[in-house]
């Protein structure tokens, strides 16, 4: 097979030697995506803690959960995960199209409005200011920065596609323009609002209009900023890391036009049950559904891409975080339909289920993916071996155990938490009436939560001290070519 | 060593791909395009229909904008994050009716902005808590809420009883509410300061009663006013459909 005319295969890595590709603007991304990743999982363990033991909270304004909470999750998306997506966009799109980067000083304002802008969401939502919206919670003038950053990546992206040197766009470059795009759509759309003072505004939908408009937003966000850029890394990284063409450029064509004309729509599955019109509702609930099939041709391919690659993944720590993370993005985007559903809604919803749920998305498959891609690439574009070769593998255990308690844990606690808000006695009255009984019951899930969490921060702190040594340290620098743990 | 089925879908590969490389791959500009075109159909059967469609009836008027120390009360309750604890939904659900009443009707939102349905109970929903409680409770709910509530988690709020609002401050808000579409009116620059002293005076007198001291304005009064204000318009027009 000819690998310079297929479009299934990635070009081989030893060309990048050659050519003159932007790779401090990588390690740029590298650097801060390590960071912000370990910022927002401490706020996340410390959160947790508040719940466990609710002194945590120390009293403060700017610790108290309510204020901590949009602090973890901003930073956990758009910091620690939006730094991975530009890190991977970069490096992979200069080797996929054969060309440097459309430019330089584009790059460089990408680079750090978009840190400048984290910086002040981590300032302003602990002081409490913010917007009120789920994901959404940053106030109207770092909304207005994130829209100029995101189209001066815009032109930087697709000015790069347009003086690339390869004609045909290989499926990777398909799920970042996606990510590119609709997350221009869904942030402009959701945001406007109309300005009172510097630090608070108010939207121009009211009520259930505003509920629409932020769970179309919401649900997106996940859909287009945790799916569709990290599903096209895996497009790129995996066929590389195995050493194995994807497994079938048909399923990949199908799974991509699927996932994102069926996306879009699924929304209104954050409020069923609610007052929104039954028809809205049911749509939402239905797309859901539906959308298992294309995210499940996705976790099918890149599976299936290492057919007769299987022995690899007993040795290579970067294929071991891939198959677990592919595997907790197929079986989230089982659960998601599931709880979709009005019936299985009517039990989750509102629960710790909920937390469990995105916590095998975000812990499981986003944060898997992502300690893959950093663990191959820093050998790569340092030209050197890892410092410490075993400590992936050690990682991998640490955060994969720490995963199982932490999600285990969550639905339990969600499913007794659910079953007992609605439970009635042989009178039809509650048979929990009181609230705070039930609030009491979860505190040995709030706890173990606590410890699979932090399990999973102990993994990341390794992995930061691991790379961190790889490109300080003394070792002599090795080929680029080396693999990352072999 | 072959294998048939892997043939021939290696075979249909080839042919779908032949299609799908000449219609998008080689043209970036079309592709583009087209996939924004396939993310915009959902967004725009889903949301515009929302946008023409009035679908929060004012049905006879029963539901009235917050006043002005609500507006301040709700403002501080979205800057504390209450939504990351407390839903503002009461689903149509026997459980749901029995531990917090009516469930939660379109049109009882239809001054809120934002929107705070929320997303997680950690805390009980906050959609019929106006009346349930006296002022005083709130008072002391919040400054502890294990004095009111034992085996609470919810963190302490003491602040709220320590700051004071800016009128300035909430007539922006209160200005900014009626450019959006509520319909507050007359002269907001001299009737909003008079319209918090008066609804804080009230709430303040009827802490005394309970051996509180305190002034109009104080955070705390603002969100008390906003907490007890919660379904209290749903509650009076459902009760009333109820009787009749």
């Amino acid at each position: 097979m000819k690998k310079a005319t297929d479009p299934v295969s990635v070009p081989v890595s030893s060309e990048a030697v050659d050519r003159n590709y932007d790779d401090a603007i990588v390690k740029m991304f590298f650097t801060a995506t390590v960071v912000w990743g370990l910022v927002g999982m401490l706020v996340g363990v410390l959160i947790a803690l508040q719940l466990a033991w609710w002194p945590a909270n120390l009293g403060l304004p700017w610790t108290s959960f309510g204020r901590l909470r949009p602090l973890h999750t901003n930073a956990v998306i758009f910091a620690f995960a939006g730094n991975v997506c530009f890190l991977g966009i970069y490096h992979s799109m200069q080797r996929l199209l054969k060309v440097r980067m459309f430019n330089d000083l584009l790059s460089r304002i990408h680079f750090w409005g978009w840190q400048s802008i984290i910086v002040a969401a981590a300032l302003t939502l602990p002081l409490g200011m913010t917007q009120g919206k789920e994901y959404a919670e940053l106030i109207w003038p770092i909304d207005l920065a994130i829209a100029v950053v995101w189209v001066v990546f815009g032109i930087n992206f697709f000015g790069t596609i347009a003086v690339r040197k390869v004609k045909h766009l290989y499926v990777a470059i398909w799920f970042y323009m996606s990510f590119v795009i609709t997350i221009a759509m869904l942030h402009i759309v959701n945001s406007l609002a109309i300005p009172a003072g510097l630090f608070r505004s108010y939207p121009i939908y009211a009520g259930l209009t505003d509920a629409l408009v932020q769970w179309w937003y919401g649900h997106n966000a996940v859909g287009f900023f945790l799916t569709t850029p990290f599903l096209g890394l895996m497009y790129y990284y995996l066929p590389k890391a195995a050493d194995r063409p994807v497994f079938s450029y048909r399923l990949s064509i199908i799974h991509f036009w699927a996932l994102v004309f069926i996306y879009i729509w699924t929304g209104p599955h954050h409020l069923l049950y609610s007052a929104l019109p039954d028809w809205a509702q049911t749509v939402g609930m239905v797309f859901s559904v539906i959308l298992i099939a294309p995210s499940w041709g996705g976790m099918l391919n890149g599976l299936l891409t290492l057919r007769g690659a299987w022995d690899k993944v007993r040795t290579d720590p970067v294929l071991k975080f891939m198959v677990v993370a592919i595997s907790f993005y197929g079986m989230s985007t089982f659960e998601g339909p599931m709880m979709s559903i009005r019936a299985v809604n009517g039990l989750a919803h509102y629960t710790n289920w909920v937390i469990g749920h995105v916590h095998s998305g975000a812990l499981g498959w986003v944060g898997m993916i992502s300690f893959a891609i950093l663990y191959w690439l820093v050998p790569q574009i340092w030209h050197r071996p890892l410092a410490n070769p075993k400590g992936p593998t050690q990682h991998f255990w640490l955060a994969t155990i720490g995963i199982v308690i932490y999600t285990v844990s969550m639905w339990a606690a969600g499913l007794m938490e659910g079953v007992q808000w609605r439970q009635v006695n042989e009178v039809g009255l509650l048979s929990h009436p009181v609230f705070l009984d039930i609030v009491a019951r979860l505190r040995p899930f709030y706890w173990l939560r606590l410890a699979g969490g932090a399990m999973y921060l102990a993994g990341a702190i390794m992995m930061a001290i691991n790379l961190w040594r790889t490109i300080r340290g003394p070792g002599p620098p090795a080929r680029a070519t080396q693999p990352a743990a072999a | 060593m072959t294998n048939p089925t892997r043939d021939a879908a290696r075979q249909s590969d080839k042919t779908y791909g032949k299609l799908h490389r000449r219609l998008f791959e080689g043209r970036a500009g079309f592709f583009t395009v087209s996939m924004t075109i396939a993310v915009l159909i959902g967004g725009v059967a889903e949301l515009v229909p929302f946008f023409t469609a009035d679908y929060t009836p004012e049905q006879g008027g029963w539901v009235t904008p917050y006043t002005p120390l609500e507006v301040a009360g709700r403002d501080i309750y979205v800057r504390e994050g209450c939504y990351t604890c407390h839903s503002q939904m009461v689903r149509p659900m026997r459980a749901e009716l029995l531990r917090y009443g009516e469930w939660t009707r379109a049109a009882e939102y239809r001054y809120d902005r934002p929107f705070q349905l929320g997303s997680r109970r950690i805390g009980p929903d906050l959609q019929r808590i106006g009346g349930k409680y006296p002022d005083a409770w709130h008072y002391e709910h919040m400054r502890d809420a294990r004095s009111t509530s034992p085996g609470s988690i919810m963190p302490n709020y003491s602040w709220l009883h320590e700051n004071t609002i800016d009128p300035d401050d909430v007539t922006r808000s209160v200005r900014a509410l009626q450019r959006v579409g509520t319909p507050y009116t007359g002269d907001l620059e001299g009737g909003v300061p008079m319209s918090l002293q008066g609804q804080g005076e009230e709430i303040v007198s009827r802490l005394a009663e309970a051996q509180i001291e305190t002034t109009w304005d104080r955070e705390i009064v603002a969100l008390i006013a906003y907490l007890q204000r919660l379904g209290r318009d749903g509650n009076a027009y459902l009760s009333q459909e109820d009787s009749q």
